[in-house]
Order: C-alpha cells, then sequence, then structure tokens
C-alpha cells in the first residue's frame, strides 16, 4: 500500500524526481563522438515527430471541438481535394529527405572500423562473456557478479545489481577500439549504451564495430537478444582507463596469467583433501554450472539433465571429466578445459561425484584432468 | 426424381431458420455463424494471452525474481506473442470479414462456405496444441513468438515440433480464410458495385488477403525449417553445416513485416467507416485511401530488415531498408491527413465506436512516430530490442488494432443481435481502457531509451518504479476488458431493440437495406447498387 502511494507521489512529481533514482528517460549522450551524433539525431528525429503530432492533433481537436454536432455544426460536403493530397504527400516526402541526409551521414561513420589502435574479440554463450585482446596475450572470461540470493531476495540487492561483472572489459581511452563479435552457441548481442554500440553475436560468423571512448568511466550494458534462460543475467561492463593506467593494467594481467600457469604445474605434484575438494569445487559450481544443472543437481526436466543420480556422475571417472572438459557438442553443454583451471575442474568434478548423495566417494586430482587433456 | 425435391427442400430450410444446437455451430456454413466463432474464438484467446501478460507484469513489477523462473518467463513472452498475434487480433479480422464482407457488397453469403467452416474449426485444434506443449517435460516454446534459430533449433526444448505443428495449422487457416475473401469479394458484388465504390472495409482486406497469401506460405517454409533442424539433422541455421542463422532472420520478417500490415490493413478500413459516420460527412479521398492502402501493401515487402540491423548487414542493405522504411510514413500519413479532413467541418458526434476511432487515430500515430524512429538505423542501434519497441508494437497492435477491432464490435453490435448495447458501460469500458492503456504502454518509452533490455524476467534496480507503474496499467487494462464482456452479454441478451440504422451518418448497404437484426443470409436476392 505505501508503495502504491510512493508511486502514485512519484507519478505526480515531475520526470527529474524519477532521475534521481539514477534512471535516465531519454536516451543518453553517451561519452564516444558516435554516441553524440546518434543522440543528436533522436532529439532531432524526436522534435520534428513531436512538431508534425502539434499540427495533426491540433488539426484533429480543433475539429473535435468546434465541428460537433452538440454545438449546432452543420456538416460540410467537401470530399476530395487533389490539390491538397498532393500537398500532403509531398511535404512529408521532403521533411523525409531532411532525416535522411545526417541518418546517412552518421551512418556511414558508425560502419568504418578501419584503421583500429586495437582489436578485441568479443563471445558470447550461454550466459557470459568472453574477451580476447589481439594485440596481447590476454583472454577471459566475463560473469554476472550479483548472487542468487540477491535475485531471489534472500540478500538486499546492491547498487549495481544485475549491471555487474567479476571481470570487466578493460579499454584505454582516446584509441579507436574495435570489436569483433561471435558466439559459441545462441545469438547473444553485446551492448553499451553509452558507446552507441550494439551488435549481435553470431554463432559460426564474426560481426566487426568499433568505438572511442573520450571519457575514463565504468559503463555497463547487457545482452540485447534473447539468448535462453539467463538472457536478462549477462551484463556488459567496460572500464576505460588512461592510456598509462592501461598498459600498467595490462601488465599485471599478464604476470598474474604467467603465476596461474606456474601454480597449475605445480599443482599436478599435489594432492587436495576431501574438504578442501569440496568447498572449491561448490563454489565452481555454483558460479559456472548451477544456472542450468540447478544449485540442488536436479537439474529442469527436459531441458538441463540431472546431476544427481545421474549415470556419468555416478559412472567411470574419466567419462565425467570428458564431458566437463570437452562439452557435448550441439547441446548446450559447453566445454569448460579452457574456461576452468585444471584444479576447479577436478574440484568441481569431485563436487558432482559426492554432493546430493551421489556418495561416490572419488577424489579427482588436478593431475587426473591434466592426463585426460593431455591424451588428445 | 424424388431426390431433387428434397434436395430443395432440404435446400429451403437451411435457408430460413439454422438447425438448433451444437451441431448447428460444428457444421455451419453461414458466414454469420462462422463470423461469430471466430470473434468470440478471438476474445477468448486475447483473455487467455492476455492472462499471461498479467504474469509477466506480475513479475516485472519488483525487481528480483518473485513468481516464476526465467525459463517460465521466457514460456510465457513468447505463448503472449503468439496467441495474441495467431489467435486474437488475426481471427478478429476474419471474423469481421466475415460478418461484413457478404453484407457490405450485397452478396448471401462467402463464396466458399465450406471452406469457410473448415478454416474456423481447426483454429481451435492449433491453439490446443500450442497450449499444451507449455505442460510437456522441458516446458512449451521459451525463444520467442520471433523463435530466432538456433534458440529455437538446437537449444530448443523437443516441443518445438508441437508449436512448429500448430503455426502450420494457423497458417492454413488463415490462407483458406484469405482465398475466401478474395473469391467473395471478385466474384460476389452485387450488380453496380464496382471496384471503386466498395466500402474501404472491403478493399483493405482484400489487399489483406493477398498480403496473408504471399506470406503464409514463407512462415510455413520457415517453421518447416527449424523443424528439420532440430530433429532431422539439416543445417538451414547452423554454421557447423554450412548453414547460416541470420538467414533464419530474413525469412522470418519476409513474412513478418508484411505480417505487420496484415493485423493493420482492416483497421485502416474499419477507421474508414466509423470516423464519417459520426463526423456526418463523407470520407476524404476515398480514391487516395485505396492507393495509399495498396502502396503500403507493396512497400512492406521491401522493408523485412529493418528488423534486423543490428545484425551485420552490409551498410547498402541498411540504407536501403532504412530509405524504404522511411517511404512507409508517407502512405500512412495520407490516411491520418485524409481522416483529420474528414472530421472537418462536419457535425461530430462521439457515440463509442467513434471514441475508439479517435483514440485510434492518436495513439496509432503516435506508434507511427516511434516507428518512424525505428527506421533511422543508426538510432536504431539503441533502440532495438529495448523496451521501446515494446512500445512501439504495443501502440500500433493493442491501442491501433485492437482498438480499432472493439470500435467496430460496437459499431456494428446492433446489426449483429438487432439491439443496442448500453452506452454509458461502453463510455466506461473507452475510458478505462484509454487511461489504462497509455499507463500500460508509454512509460515503457522511457524503459527503453534509459537502457532496459525486453525480454528480460528481472532488471537493474534503477527501472523498478517506471516497472511499477507499467504493471499497475496492465492490470488496469486487463480487468477493463471484463466491461467490454460485460458490454456484449448485456446487449445480446436484454438490449434495446435497435432501428435498422441507429448511426445517423452511417453509409453502406448493411445499414440502408438490411432491417436491424441483419437475417440469416443476407441478400438472397443481389441489390441494385447505383
Ligand atoms: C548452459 C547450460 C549448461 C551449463 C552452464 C552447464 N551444463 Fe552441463 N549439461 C548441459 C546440458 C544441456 C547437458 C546435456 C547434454 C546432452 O544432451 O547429453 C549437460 C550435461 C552435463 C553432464 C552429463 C550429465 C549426464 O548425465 O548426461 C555433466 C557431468 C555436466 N553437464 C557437468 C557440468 C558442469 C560440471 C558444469 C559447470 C562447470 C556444467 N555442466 C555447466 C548444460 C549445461
Ligand atoms: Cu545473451
Amino acid at each position: 500500500m505505501t508503495r502504491c502511494i510512493q508511486l502514485l507521489l512519484l507519478l505526480a512529481s515531475s520526470p527529474a524526481a524519477f532521475a534521481e533514482g539514477g534512471m535516465s528517460y531519454n536516451l543518453r549522450p553517451g561519452v564516444t563522438a558516435i554516441s553524440q551524433q546518434v543522440y543528436g539525431l533522436h532529439m532531432t528525429i524526436f522534435y520534428i515527430c513531436c512538431a508534425i503530432g502539434v499540427v495533426v492533433f491540433g488539426a484533429m481537436f480543433w475539429a473535435i471541438i468546434h465541428h460537433r454536432k452538440s454545438k449546432g455544426a452543420k456538416p460540410a460536403s467537401f470530399h476530395e481535394s487533389t490539390k491538397v493530397e498532393i500537398v500532403w504527400t509531398v511535404i512529408p516526402f521532403l521533411i523525409l529527405i531532411g532525416m535522411a541526409i545526417p541518418a546517412t551521414k552518421t551512418l556511414l561513420a558508425m560502419e568504418d572500423p578501419s584503421n583500429a589502435d586495437l582489436t578485441v574479440q568479443v563471445t558470447g554463450s550461454q550466459w557470459k562473456w568472453h574477451y580476447k585482446y589481439f594485440d596481447y596475450e590476454l583472454e577471459y572470461y566475463s560473469l554476472l557478479a550479483s548472487d542468487q540470493d540477491e535475485i531471489t531476495g534472500k540478500r538486499a540487492k546492491r547498487e549495481n545489481y544485475l549491471l555487474e561483472v567479476d571481470r570487466p572489459l578493460v579499454l584505454p581511452v582516446g584509441k579507436k577500439v574495435r570489436f569483433l563479435m561471435t558466439s559459441e552457441d545462441v545469438i547473444h548481442s553485446w551492448w553499451v549504451p553509452d558507446f552507441a554500440v550494439k551488435k549481435d553475436a553470431n554463432p559460426g560468423f564474426i560481426n566487426e564495430a568499433w568505438t572511442i571512448i573520450d571519457e575514463p568511466g565504468i559503463y555497463r550494458g547487457q545482452c540485447a537478444e534473447l539468448c535462453g534462460k539467463d538472457h536478462g543475467f549477462m551484463p556488459v561492463v567496460v572500464i576505460a582507463k588512461e592510456q598509462d593506467e592501461f598498459d600498467q593494467w595490462i601488465a599485471e594481467q599478464q604476470q598474474a596469467y604467467q603465476q596461474a600457469k606456474q601454480e597449475e604445474q605445480a599443482l599436478l605434484a599435489m594432492t587436495m583433501d576431501e574438504a578442501e575438494l569440496m568447498s572449491v569445487g561448490e563454489q565452481v559450481y555454483d558460479k559456472h554450472c548451477a544456472a542450468c544443472h540447478q544449485a540442488n543437481g536436479e537439474g529442469l526436466p527436459g531441458v538441463f539433465p540431472a546431476l544427481k543420480d545421474s549415470p556419468i556422475a555416478l559412472g567411470d571417472v574419466d567419462a565425467h571429466i570428458d564431458i566437463i572438459v570437452n562439452g557435448k557438442a550441439g547441446t548446450a553443454m559447453q566445454a569448460f578445459g579452457k574456461q576452468l583451471t585444471l584444479k576447479e575442474i577436478a574440484a568441481v568434478t569431485t563436487y558432482e561425484r559426492n554432493a546430493w548423495g551421489n556418495d561416490t566417494g572419488d577424489l579427482v586430482q588436478a593431475k587426473d584432468v591434466a592426463a585426460l587433456k593431455g591424451q588428445e | 426424381m424424388s431426390s431433387i425435391s428434397d434436395v430443395q427442400i432440404d435446400h429451403d430450410d437451411h435457408h430460413h431458420a439454422p438447425p438448433k444446437g451444437l451441431m448447428r455451430w460444428v457444421l455451419t456454413t453461414n458466414h454469420k455463424d462462422i463470423g461469430s466463432m471466430y470473434l468470440w474464438f478471438s476474445f477468448a484467446m486475447f483473455l487467455t494471452g492476455g492472462a499471461m501478460a498479467m504474469v509477466i507484469r506480475a513479475e516485472l513489477f519488483q525487481p528480483g525474481l518473485q513468481f516464476v523462473e526465467p525459463n517460465f518467463f521466457n514460456q510465457m513472452t513468447t505463448v503472449h506473442g503468439l496467441i495474441m498475434v495467431f489467435g486474437a487480433v488475426m481471427p478478429a479480422f476474419t471474423g469481421l470479414a466475415n460478418w461484413l464482407i457478404p453484407m457490405m457488397i450485397g452478396a448471401p453469403d462467402m463464396a466458399l462456405p465450406r471452406m469457410n467452416n473448415w478454416s474456423f474449426w481447426i483454429l481451435p485444434f492449433a491453439f490446443a496444441i500450442l497450449l499444451a506443449s507449455l505442460f510437456m517435460e522441458g516446458g512449451g516454446p521459451n525463444f520467442g513468438w520471433t523463435f530466432y534459430a538456433p534458440l529455437s533449433t538446437t537449444y530448443a526444448p523437443d516441443s518445438v515440433a508441437l508449436f512448429v505443428f500448430s503455426v502450420h495449422i494457423m497458417g492454413i487457416s488463415s490462407i483458406m480464410g484469405a482465398i475466401n475473401v478474395i473469391v467473395t469479394i471478385m466474384n460476389m458484388r452485387a450488380p453496380g458495385m464496382t471496384y471503386m465504390k466498395l466500402p474501404l472495409f472491403v478493399w483493405t482486406w482484400l489487399i489483406t488477403a493477398f498480403l496473408l497469401i504471399a506470406v503464409m506460405p514463407v512462415l510455413a517454409g520457415v517453421v518447416t525449417m527449424v523443424l528439420t533442424d532440430k530433429f532431422f539433422g539439416t543445417s538451414f541455421f547452423d554454421a557447423a553445416g554450412g548453414g547460416d542463422p541470420v538467414l533464419f532472420q530474413h525469412i522470418f520478417w519476409f513474412f513478418g513485416h508484411p505480417e505487420v500490415y496484415i493485423m493493420i490493413l482492416p483497421s485502416f478500413g474499419i477507421i474508414s467507416a466509423i470516423v464519417p459516420a459520426f463526423s456526418r460527412k463523407k470520407l476524404f479521398g476515398y480514391a487516395s485511401m485505396v492507393y495509399a492502402t495498396a502502396s503500403i501493401a507493396g512497400l512492406s515487402f521491401i522493408v523485412w530488415a529493418h528488423h534486423m540491423f543490428t545484425t551485420g548487414m552490409p551498410v547498402q542493405a541498411e540504407l536501403f531498408f532504412m530509405y524504404c522504411t522511411m517511404l512507409i510514413s508517407v502512405p500512412t500519413g495520407v490516411k491520418v491527413f485524409n481522416w483529420v479532413a474528414t472530421m472537418w467541418r462536419g457535425a461530430i458526434s462521439f457515440e463509442t465506436p467513434m471514441l475508439f476511432a479517435l483514440a485510434f487515430i492518436v495513439l496509432f500515430t503516435i506508434g507511427g512516430f516511434s516507428g518512424l524512429m525505428l527506421a533511422i538505423t543508426p538510432v536504431d542501434f539503441q533502440y532495438h530490442d529495448t523496451y521501446f519497441v515494446v512500445a512501439h508494437f504495443h501502440y500500433v497492435l493493442v491501442s491501433g488494432a485492437i482498438f480499432s477491432i472493439m470500435a467496430a464490435c460496437y459499431f456494428w453490435l446492433p446489426k449483429w443481435t438487432g439491439k443496442m448495447y448500453d452506452e454509458g458501460l461502453a463510455k466506461l469500458h473507452f475510458w478505462c481502457s484509454l487511461i489504462s492503456v497509455n499507463v500500460l504502454f508509454f512509460p515503457m518509452h522511457f524503459l527503453g531509451l534509459g537502457g532496459m533490455p525486453r525480454r528480460i524476467p528481472d532488471y537493474a534496480l534503477q527501472f523498478a518504479d517506471v516497472n511499477a507503474i507499467v504493471s499497475l496499467g496492465g492490470f488496469a487494462f486487463g480487468l477493463s476488458q471484463l466491461i467490454f464482456l460485460a458490454v456484449v452479454i448485456k446487449c445480446i441478451r436484454s438490449g434495446e431493440p435497435a432501428t435498422a440504422k441507429p448511426w445517423e451518418g452511417a453509409e453502406g448497404l448493411e445499414w440502408d437495406l438490411l432491417p436491424a437484426k441483419a437475417p440469416y443470409h443476407s441478400f438472397s436476392t443481389p441489390p441494385e447498387v447505383k
């Protein structure tokens, strides 16, 4: 009830009142030259439509008010005029030409990805983005960071609910960045409103788009093409940094990447105990697998199979590791071999074999996964 | 020899009084019976699709997931769209065509009455199959009413087979209905009823029928390709097998864009009947209305890719589709200007059909404006697949097509039932619908511009307030439609008797030559049209 009253108050107050809540009521001009051109075009066409609306609806309401029967109006008998018909065919046509010219200019500028300084491949898959820098040895996945408890209301929603990711895409300002979009499964669409970039990621094909960001900052967007169950849960976050900070960030990332590789090697010689495997496994499972197989391991009948009591989770260990590493072509089950580390795969396999009453007692170690990967 | 007279007796019998009971409706070949069944069926589907919209709006009332799982949410958006397009709007227009075309052209019935029966009676099965698929393991169609591949092929639930089958049946029904309309109009006009004397509703339906025959087979083709991709190992839309997922969208929208006009051209015909009647003045620019309708239909075949600007087309193609799409606003504008000119210096009164017609003109034009904005490719990149698009097509389909259907029902209800509806109650229905439809759809423009994608079950906190308002509007709009049901039932059961021509300014054979309640067979002998 109080909520309804609040809403009514909001309705009555000016649109500015909403804007304070963080939502923009109009397109935002954005932070690139192109996005500002697009914004300008949007406003121009909006004003033209308003002007036409005032004229047409004005005439209509004039007739409604003054030419009504209850006021004793007597109907006129005219019902044709070629002259008038020609006028109101030609005038709209001229207005359209006036709109088409700036629209064409902007479009031609947008569709010219040549002379890029930096290229990033953006790959969508159910339901995450993968970024690969062509100019550096760096690639990673970017997943929703809001957790399940926020979504189901068990925990208060944080400020950037559904618009935050674990690893944002980082780009330098003032450089022409070219994006190559593609997908591993269904069609997704990578959209950042502040850049006026929205391009479909089509499986098996590569689309191009580009941007030059003017200001450092954090820019948020979302997947814009229905891509299955968690379409609403695959945000895009881009952090734009000054060139020197960007270079520093790249260096850090590459160092971390090397370090992780070394640790991976070291792990092969070690064995983890059950408690560690299970706790890491649960984290990995909740983040990467629960969207489909569900946190309780029961899946969604007819869509995603249950892992609880599943013949694979209870059967041969190698076959189990194999489907996680290589996925299953032509189904929603992706290959996690390059998304997860050896340790994570070992842990999640162990978890699946011992959680929800799947008490196989099997412990899978990183070296088992490496051995299986090595055979290929 | 006796058999001949038997046949004649049967035949005569058939002419005078309809048989009684359920079998009357199952076996009927009468255009009025079939028209009524189409209209009731469409209303039932309108409520079913509406109930799904209520589920969607309840889930979106607040951020977070409250009532339904995302997978079920997707089934709701998908089936809501399919039902409203194929189950509510299209059958309502076919019902109106059945009732009105024979009366308007001076014919006794439709030209192909048995096919008419068949084309109606397969529809309930089509929708029963579609709705049944929701109860299959894995759920019903969850890939949007536009069913883009490969979400509707490789990644679809098995129930996609039922979806494909039901779309086939809907398509067959539409094609049969369209053939019937064309054959009736071409062959059964009364003497003197030349093409340029046809009421505009008949003209717009004639053109619509040709559009249907042109594009429904394309839809049938694309669903069949989906079926074989999913179950029989073809790769039309699968890059791994040499196909192309974007090909799907080209084929779908080659059907889909003309489909949009299939759902609006008959509305233009309705408004062109109602506005002159309540302005007591002839329609302005009859001939230009006919030409405008034909040019819209022609253009509708070369604009399909404006739904696909973000798929990565060559820039030349983007320009072509942008220019053609903008061009459509010229003939559409002509129509709106003609309606306003018809009202200009008329003697206007505001009975419910006129109120709905006026609301149509204003709100449809608003939908036209947002359509023009969407046509501008560089800006469409920002609007595409956001709530701005949702706002746009609901303005043209709900406050456009559906408002015109309501207007038509109120306008011709006296002729259908021989009784008047309750004007007070009907006005209540109008005002409730008008206010709630705008509370429901207008703020969606802001959501889209603010950055909210469509087809999401949950959203960022900044969108919460506007979504709550939209949901309240949605519930109010849904409830308002129950008033419509009440008006119609009250009219049928206890309406005041109507006169043969209850609307002073109405024109046409149905008002001038038929009694208050149109007889079972409208014109057994053709009238002479001067
Ligand atoms: C996008 C949805 C999705 C995600 C995310 C996902 N899976 Fe799967 N998974 C599937 C589907 C669909 C199948 C069934 C494939 C088939 O048709 O055989 C499957 C099958 C499996 C199987 C074989 C089950 C059986 O009984 O056949 C295992 C094991 C498995 N997944 C483990 C995982 C693990 C571990 C993760 C997380 C690292 C994961 N999956 C993430 C969709 C998913
Ligand atoms: Cu996506």
